[in-house]
């Protein structure tokens, strides 16, 4: 029986168990009458029925998902003759993908022989036989949950209260999700890092000033032995943040100072939404729009005040990278602005301070740890954004300060370490993860940093 | 007569909008449902005439001449005449939503940052048009200070905030002269005693009552002719309120003050003359006196002995 089939069987008992359990706590009180005899509505009981009824059976339904194919293998190993089973690891994970590719109709690497046909043969029993038995023993757990919640209700059963702890455990069920990822994301991260510490010394990734990631493959081939100093890629995240930031910061600003404090408000209905158009924009669309507008517009404007500038430059990527930023500047900024109560406006007003006064003095001193924050979570997005800088600022990892110049950064780095068909055996793939490792870092420090300044803000008017 | 709306709104200060009825763009059929006994007192103050009492007072300094104020169509404040001179203290009072804190708010053109806002009628300082053309808005809330129902000192230190206005009018001309001036004010709001020795401490750490104290230090450290106090005590403890009120009474010997409260205990101790304003009608201007023992008006009386309000 097919999974899909088994779920839509379940669905319909727990359908039916809802109203069986519904029309028994009815019963159980004598009509429909007495209902406000029973502690809960009675279609909290048929809740607690279908709940019974179907979560025992979804649990070993997904229980089961997890082992099958690792107790199938296992059968199917202690199968196999003595000889195969004291192949190598790697011999008999092959043998393993031949059977079951057999067994699957695909196509299968090597000659066919009895064996290996007679072991898909068993395989395809196992696979038939595991599915009949996990249908088996669903529907029994189904029925089971399902009469045993139907024996529970009685009159002063607290129906309405148990749903609701169950609802609970699928709350923090739902919300452990994401941080469960986050843990497994980075530790993934931080072993694959270690990895590749292993091989390349802590120090001359953090402080070697040479990035060339190109390792030999094999002993005779021609290439690099790598040289992985990943300070030019920081000096150019940094660049080009910096370049972005002195893009978006001011722009930002002043657009957050106007839309809060001057503008009408019909300005400012068209104005706010215009600006969150913007933050809406891909950012490979950005990407290209640096690339193939500004680029070339920043090398001619360069090219005529007399600089030399490379077709890819940190000033066409970092200018891109602040425009794409002014929307998330302007508009935290424009709540902290907005946090700040009207009545620091009047207050000052009412001394005689013209608007700019009240906005320079009063306002922005107040608003000020929100900015600082807003700008600090923006620092974080410039530093982690990849595609415009992939596009724009070019690949070649200089160390330099001219902002006319290619440099690389962290994410664009990699980008390219990662793309294609890679060995994860060699420290030119495994340097994607320690780079990844430090952004995670920086950014996580900036992130916990600018909250902070956030929160605290927030709290002082409350 | 056809008065569209009298329920006054006041848009710019959240203890008025105390009922639904208050909402400025709400729907017609509710307002209109709730303007009928409106219009029927509205029809009862007008049988009787112009506003009772007395509104002319001897050498006035604030001139307020058929004042009109309109929220977008709703009319606030309608057809308000009073005079109030240099040496007195002036109350005004009246149920929520009926307009004191709107006229106190025309008396310095705190109005003006209400987009829908709109004055009409002739107010004069000191025999100057305050909406005048040729006068600055700016330099006139220098001349008439305001004190806030909120305490809002500025998140800044205690010296700060008193220095704040000297500053931006460039009142001192050098470090020491600031001192004086901040101390004098300090002291003049009785503050100085408690926190000569944390001036540089922010101002948001004092108490209620200190940081109301603050605010009309920062007031009077501008060197004003006139003090607005919209609700001054509302936000405070008894104890924090009885020195506000010593405070307004030394302060009356310098300068004009116009106070607005809910408290009519307030009004009768710290005002000479009290002007009672009803759904944006200024019903009944008199001495403090009078008003609390022998009001002329019915809506006045009803007031003071608590059946409206």
């Amino acid at each position: 029986m097919q999974n899909t089939t088994l779920i839509l069987i379940l669905g319909a008992m727990a359908v039916a168990a809802f109203f069986i359990g519904r029309g028994r706590a009815v019963a159980v009180v004598g009509g429909p009458q007495h209902g406000t005899d029973l502690h809960s509505l009675p279609g909290y009981y048929g809740y607690f029925t279908a709940i019974w009824c179907l979560l025992p059976a979804l649990a070993v339904m997904a229980i089961w998902a997890v082992l099958e194919p690792r107790v199938i293998v296992a059968l199917i190993i202690s199968g196999l003759s003595e000889a195969q089973r004291s192949l190598s690891p790697g011999e008999l994970n092959l043998l393993v993908n031949n059977i079951q590719n057999l067994a699957a109709g695909d196509v299968v690497s090597g000659d066919l022989d009895v064996a290996l046909s007679e072991a898909s043969s068993r395989l395809s029993g196992y696979v038939v036989m595991s599915s009949r038995l996990l249908a088996v023993v669903s529907l029994v757990l189904a029925g089971l949950g399902g009469t045993i919640a139907l024996r529970r209700i009685q009159p002063d059963f607290r129906a309405r209260n148990r749903v609701e702890k169950i609802i609970l455990v699928v709350l923090i069920a739902a919300s452990s999700i994401a941080v469960f990822t986050t843990v497994g994301i980075v530790l993934s991260v931080l072993f694959e890092a270690i990895r590749f510490f292993q091989e390349v010394s802590l120090t001359e990734f953090l402080f070697g000033l040479n990035w060339s990631p190109q390792t030999a493959i094999r002993a005779d081939q021609v290439g690099s032995s790598g040289s992985f100093g990943a300070v030019p890629l920081f000096t150019g995240t940094l660049l080009i943040t910096g370049i972005a930031m002195l893009v978006a910061v001011p722009v930002g600003l002043m657009t957050a100072i106007y839309l809060a404090e001057y503008s009408s408000n019909r300005i400012r209905g068209i104005a706010k939404p215009l600006l969150e158009i913007l933050a809406g924009i891909p950012t490979v669309v950005y990407g290209f729009f640096a690339a193939l507008t500004v680029a070339p517009w920043v090398r001619r404007m360069g090219e005529s005040f007399g600089f030399e500038v490379a077709s890819e430059s940190a000033l066409a990527a970092g200018l891109v990278m602040g425009i794409m930023i002014i929307p998330l500047v302007s508009s935290l900024a424009d709540d902290a602005i907005n946090a700040v109560p009207s009545a620091m406006r009047d207050g000052a007003l009412g001394l005689g301070s013209t608007r700019s006064e009240t906005m320079t003095k009063v306002i922005l001193p107040a608003a000020l740890p929100g900015i600082v924050g807003g700008i600090l979570l923006a620092v974080s997005r410039a530093i982690g954004e990849t595609m415009i800088v992939v596009m724009a600022a070019g690949l070649a990892a200089n160390l330099t300060a001219n902002p006319f110049a290619a440099v690389t950064t962290v994410t664009v780095q990699i980008v390219t370490l990662l793309v294609g068909d890679q060995e994860f055996d060699s420290a030119k793939t495994l340097a994607a993860f320690a780079l990844g490792l430090m952004l995670f870092v920086v950014t996580l420090i900036l992130n916990v940093i600018g909250l902070n300044v956030v929160r605290k803000y927030r709290e002082q008017y409350d | 007569m056809t008065m569209a709306r009298m329920t006054d709104v006041n848009v710019t200060d959240d203890q008025d909008l105390s009922g639904d009825e208050n909402k400025v763009a709400g729907s017609e059929v509710p307002r209109a449902a709730i303007d009928l006994p409106s219009l029927a007192i509205t029809e009862q103050i007008t049988e009787l005439g112009k506003t009772v009492g007395e509104v002319r007072c001897e050498d006035p300094y604030i001139v307020a001449e058929n004042v009109d104020v309109y929220y977008g169509d709703n009319h606030a404040i309608q057809d308000v005449t009073l005079e109030i001179s240099k040496q007195e203290v002036i109350a005004l009072i009246g149920p929520s939503g009926c307009g004191k804190s709107t006229f106190l708010r025309c008396l310095n053109r705190m109005n003006d940052s209400i987009e829908s806002a709109r004055v009409t009628g002739n107010i004069t300082l000191g025999g100057q048009d305050i909406y005048g053309k040729d006068l600055d808005p700016v330099a006139l809330r220098a001349r008439v200070g305001m004190v806030f129902q909120k305490p809002n000192p500025f998140p800044k230190s205690i010296y700060d905030n008193v220095a704040y206005g000297p500053r931006i009018h460039g009142l001192a001309n050098d470090r020491a002269e600031l001192d004086d001036i901040v101390h004098s004010s300090l002291e003049r709001a009785g503050l100085l005693k408690e926190v000569k020795d944390r001036l540089e401490e922010p101002g948001t750490g004092l108490s209620g009552g200190q940081q109301q104290r603050l605010c009309i230090a920062r007031t009077i450290a501008v060197n004003p002719e006139v003090i607005l106090m919209d609700e001054p005590c509302s936000a405070l403890d008894p104890i924090a309120t009885a020195r506000i009120e010593d405070l307004m009474d030394e302060l009356s010997e310098d300068y004009a003050i116009v106070i607005v409260t809910h408290s009519m205990q307030q009004a009768a101790r710290v005002s000479k003359r009290v002007a009672y304003f009803h759904l944006g009608l200024l019903v009944e201007v008199d001495e403090t006196d009078k008003i609390f023992t022998n009001p002329q008006h019915k809506l006045t009386e009803d007031y003071i002995t608590g059946r409206i309000g």
